[in-house]
């Protein structure tokens, strides 16, 4: 059974940060950050690289300290306390590793300093060792291990004080990627047997969908939103976050009336936030994988035709172009479908082909355009 | 409640967070301070008593220029600065092309003993600067056997001093064009070869731009090391006056030490001016060297592989012969009446009243020097590096620590003298101590250890605090059981740069030492001034002898450190 998923709004959270923003001289690397996270999860902050999410980490960790705003954890204000007064666990993308020291001494390095005896610290180095799957490793040096088995062992000295909080800055970024995969497995089991509130900064959006409970997502300082992988990646709350989770089409559309936009000649349903006006201009945002071709009959919504412009093999599913409005004779694609190779199959699907297809009004997203900048 | 709590309607800016100290924070700024203290009182405070006395007259009242105006009217001793630019252009000139060469030799070809050929031309830093000039006056002096081939010229000048100078810089240039020219990417060199380039072509085209800085940074140290060195010019210069010897003279010999401090601001200028001018042309220095680069493998070439050998012979011989040509005048009886082998002028006793003593001093001055300088600087440097917050004081820390690098030995002499000979010094018990000597010899040679300590420091993952912290485990307790282990090499590097260079230098401690403390290296100006120039010679080979020593033990103990803990060090 998983408490990690329980973040229960309700309760009172773990950890909160209020207002808070880092600069850099003049440059603003953080901006007026909010966010709350409970006791349990796994979060991850995901971005593009620069967008401020070490910054925000550090901050938390107390390693480089916000420039103003105030940061609680467990209920306590620790805004301005050292790191050394902080409880947390920290692993790099560098490993940081002790490469002198053997990796009992890595894993045990914080207990020493606690003057326990000695047989106490062996066997809770033995005992995290376990835990990390490298019960043999300890007499080893950092140096003789692969960078899988390095982060590992980082990742039990992180663990080694039981802290409140796990701290990983891209810790399987400088990985290859059969590695990578298991080992995002591996945290995410630790973090089950845990339940140790984690934070983790990545800027691969595969691995925050299939680690986190909830994804942060940043933009040039600022969160963009605040939500599980589902709501991420179903609704995502900007253009950004659209386009910077998964693959979307942009169309530009205008708006028509409550709940409808038109896109050139097609009139489409949608759920049209109440701010939007008749001719505003808008962007509408469709995935791929929510163009419906199958089973179009004549009560579904948003229903039109398009000429198949494209098709690009890619195992099990298709990848087509589609050609709308006054493209159907021929012309460029407009909006990208994902197609399952059985659709493609059943439907007799090929290239110059003017079929129905349509577009679920509950999977469009309207962004107003141009997309505000942050 | 929100997950997402937005920033909301504009509140009056929200108040500053400044972090709380913690017991490491407080230790390293407490340490901080400390250094900033050690190197006020060790270098700037001492500048600054030398700049105040140039404008004071000998009844210690300012006189404001007054000094500076009867130097620069008096041609006798303005005569100096056009003397020692000459000098030090000239040698400059001279020493570029024939380290270059010899660099070029080292890292791009295939020539044959290489590592031999390096170790001779490395051997000049282990001697004083006053050996070549003894080697050479033994060649070329009044009786020397090769006077001939002067063809009535005398070796006693710009001339003397220039070769000399040339055999005393050429290692040090050597290593900084070494380091540039083993840089290189062998991308460039395919792809030039590639387009048809011809050999000259990616010589001046790719070859010379890469070590640009290389090159740019060896001229401003040989320039700076032939302005400010004492010893040369003082055996050989003959009447041919320099800076360097103007102050000694005007010190020394006049007492005048108002002129002495005149003409040490002056010998400044130069240097500060060719430090400043290196700093901000190494700044622009861009990484040349992607992480993507692969090395050049230099391929066998055996017309050039040979001359370069040739090349290499010559100069490297010629180096090795200089020293043994001390070496030999060291051994030989009466120059150049009685040529029977003799240990004799190693009996300093009979030439020096202080006699092998001032041996003992130089080598209790090479350890104290490499004990607590290594010490200082290294753990300066780990503050420095590792600290966090506290920008200003850094700050100040960083600038003194370089200040050191831009003073010339002999007008760093003069200064203590002045500083610490002050009457109002509370300082002054330690005038003519073996304590000033050490003081003296660890802040002359401050900035190179400073600067070796720093590169090593940052080579470390800077987030080993970061998880000392999060271990709560402190920072000097890191220091101890990681940072020092792994940076044992550079430790080692820094200490033998110390001890070394106070076993030779001349000038920074000419000023300094007391009857009781006089060293090697002041015993070798004082016997030849005396003519006894074969105990001068003999002083010189000990003080070779130990460095070497020191330097091979050096190799060998990096060597065993390499063995014993390849373990853990990455190939
Ligand atoms: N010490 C620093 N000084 C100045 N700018 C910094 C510093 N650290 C980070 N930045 C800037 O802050 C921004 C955010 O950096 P960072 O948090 O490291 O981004 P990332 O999301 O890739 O982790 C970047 O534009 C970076 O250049
Ligand atoms: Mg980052």
């Amino acid at each position: 059974m998983s408490i990690a998923t329980n973040h229960n709004p309700d309760g009172a959270p773990y950890l909160r940060i209020e207002r808070l923003t880092k600069q850099f001289g003049s440059f603003t690397a953080l901006k007026d950050i909010g966010l709350e996270i409970y006791p349990g999860e796994f979060v991850c902050f995901l971005g593009p690289s620069g967008c401020g999410k070490t910054t925000l980490l550090r901050a938390i960790a107390g390693l480089d300290i916000q420039t103003s705003g105030r940061i609680f954890q467990g209920g306590k204000d620790i805004s301005a306390l050292p790191s050394s007064h902080r409880d947390f666990g920290i692993v790099f993308q560098s490993y940081a590793l002790f490469p002198n020291l053997s990796v009992s001494a890595n894993v045990g390095y914080g207990l020493v300093s606690r003057g326990l005896p000695k047989v106490e610290i062996e066997t809770r180095v033995n005992e995290l060792l376990h835990l990390v799957g490298l019960p043999d490793a300890g007499r080893k040096y950092p140096a003789q291990l692969s960078g899988g088995q390095q982060q590992r062992i980082a990742l039990a000295r992180a663990l080694a004080l039981s802290p409140g909080l796990l701290l990983l800055d891209e810790p399987l970024s400088a990985l290859d990627a059969r590695v990578r995969s298991h080992l995002r497995v591996e945290i995410r089991r630790l973090h089950q047997r845990l339940g140790v509130t984690t934070i983790m900064v990545t800027h691969d959006q595969e691995e925050a969908l299939t680690m986190a409970d909830r994804i942060v997502v940043m933009n040039h300082g600022v969160i963009e939103q605040v939500g599980t992988p589902t709501e991420v990646y179903r609704k995502p709350a900007s253009a950004f976050v659209a386009d910077f989770v998964g693959t979307t089409n942009f169309l530009n559309a205008v708006v028509a009336g409550p709940g409808h936009v038109r896109l050139g000649d097609i009139n489409l349903a949608c759920e049209l936030d109440v701010h939007f006006g008749p001719g505003n201009d808008v962007t509408l945002a469709i995935r791929p994988e929510d163009v419906v071709v199958r089973n179009i009959g004549p009560a579904t919504p948003n229903t039109f035709d398009a000429r198949i412009a494209e098709i690009e093999f890619l195992g099990s599913f298709c990848r087509v172009g589609l050609a709308i409005n006054g493209e159907l004779a021929g012309g460029p694609p407009a909006l990208v479908a994902d197609f399952s190779i059985n659709a493609v199959r059943d439907l007799a699907i090929a290239e110059g082909k003017v079929m129905p297809v349509a577009l679920p009004p509950d999977r469009l997203r309207v962004f107003a355009r141009p997309p505000q900048a942050p | 409640m929100s997950a997402v709590t937005t920033g909301s309607l504009h509140e009056a800016a929200p108040a500053t967070i400044r972090r709380q100290l913690d017991r490491d924070d407080v230790l390293m700024r407490v340490g901080i301070a400390l250094l900033i203290c050690w190197l006020f009182f060790t270098i700037a405070l001492p500048l600054w008593a030398l700049l105040s006395k140039s404008f004071q007259n000998q009844d210690g009242q300012f006189v404001g220029l007054a000094n500076f105006i009867t130097y620069f009217s008096t041609p006798a001793l303005f005569q100096s600065v056009w003397n020692s630019l000459y000098v030090a252009i000239l040698s400059t000139v001279i020493v570029l092309p024939l380290a270059f060469a010899y660099a070029y030799a080292l890292t791009r070809t295939c020539m044959k003993w290489k590592g031999l050929f390096q170790a001779l031309a490395l051997i000049p830093i282990l001697a004083p600067s006053l050996l070549p000039a003894i080697s050479l006056i033994y060649l070329f002096g009044n009786q020397g056997f090769l006077k001939e081939l002067l063809l009535g010229g005398s070796i006693y000048g710009a001339g003397g001093i220039v070769i000399a100078q040339v055999f005393y810089c050429l290692p040090h240039a050597l290593m900084i064009l070494v380091a540039a020219l083993s840089m290189a990417d062998a991308r460039l060199y395919e792809a030039a070869d590639a387009l048809g380039a011809s050999k000259v072509r990616i010589f001046f085209t790719v070859t010379l731009p890469g070590a640009k800085y290389g090159v740019i940074s060896a001229g401003f140290v040989v320039f700076t090391l032939v302005i400010t060195d004492f010893g040369i010019a003082k055996v050989i210069g003959g009447r041919f006056n320099v800076l360097a010897t103007d102050i000694y003279k005007q010190v020394i010999g006049q007492q005048n030490f108002e002129m002495g401090a005149v003409v040490g601001i002056i010998l400044l200028l130069p240097a500060i001016l060719a430090f400043a001018a290196d700093r901000i042309i190494q700044r622009r220095q861009v990484a040349l060297l992607s992480a993507r680069a692969v090395p050049l493998e230099p391929k066998p070439e055996p017309r050039r592989d040979w001359a370069m050998f040739a090349f290499c012979a010559v100069v490297g011989g010629l180096i090795f012969g200089i020293l043994l040509v001390s070496f030999w005048a060291s051994l030989i009886t009466r120059w150049p009446y009685n040529l029977t082998l003799t240990l004799k002028n190693y009996f300093f006793g009979d030439f020096d009243t202080n006699g092998w003593e001032a041996y003992w001093n130089s080598v209790i001055l090479a350890l104290w020097t490499a004990v607590i300088g290594t010490g200082i600087v290294f753990v300066g440097a780990w503050l420095l590096e590792k600290s966090r917050g506290f920008a200003w004081g850094r700050g100040i820390a960083q600038l003194l620590a370089m200040l050191p690098m831009a003073v010339p030995g002999l007008v760093l002499g003069l200064a203590y003298i002045f500083f610490f000979n002050a009457k109002w010094n509370p300082l002054g018990f330690l005038y003519a101590t073996m304590a000033i000597l050490v003081i003296n010899s660890v802040t002359h040679f401050y900035t190179v250890s400073h600067l070796t300590a720093t590169t090593a420091l940052k080579q470390l993952d800077p987030e080993f605090e970061a998880v000392s912290a999060s271990l709560r485990v402190s920072l000097l307790r890191t220091m101890v059981r990681v940072t020092v282990p792994v940076c044992l090499p550079a430790v080692l590097d820094i200490s033998i740069y110390l001890f070394v260079n106070a076993m030779t230098t001349v000038s920074a401690v000419i000023f300094l030492y007391s009857t009781d403390t006089k060293l090697a290296s002041v015993t070798i100006v004082n016997m030849d001034e005396s003519g006894f120039t074969a105990a001068a010679a003999a002083m010189a080979m000990t003080i070779v002898f130990t460095s070497a020593g020191v330097k091979i033990a050096h190799v060998l103990l990096t060597r065993r450190l390499e063995r014993t803990t390849q373990a853990w060090r990455r190939r």
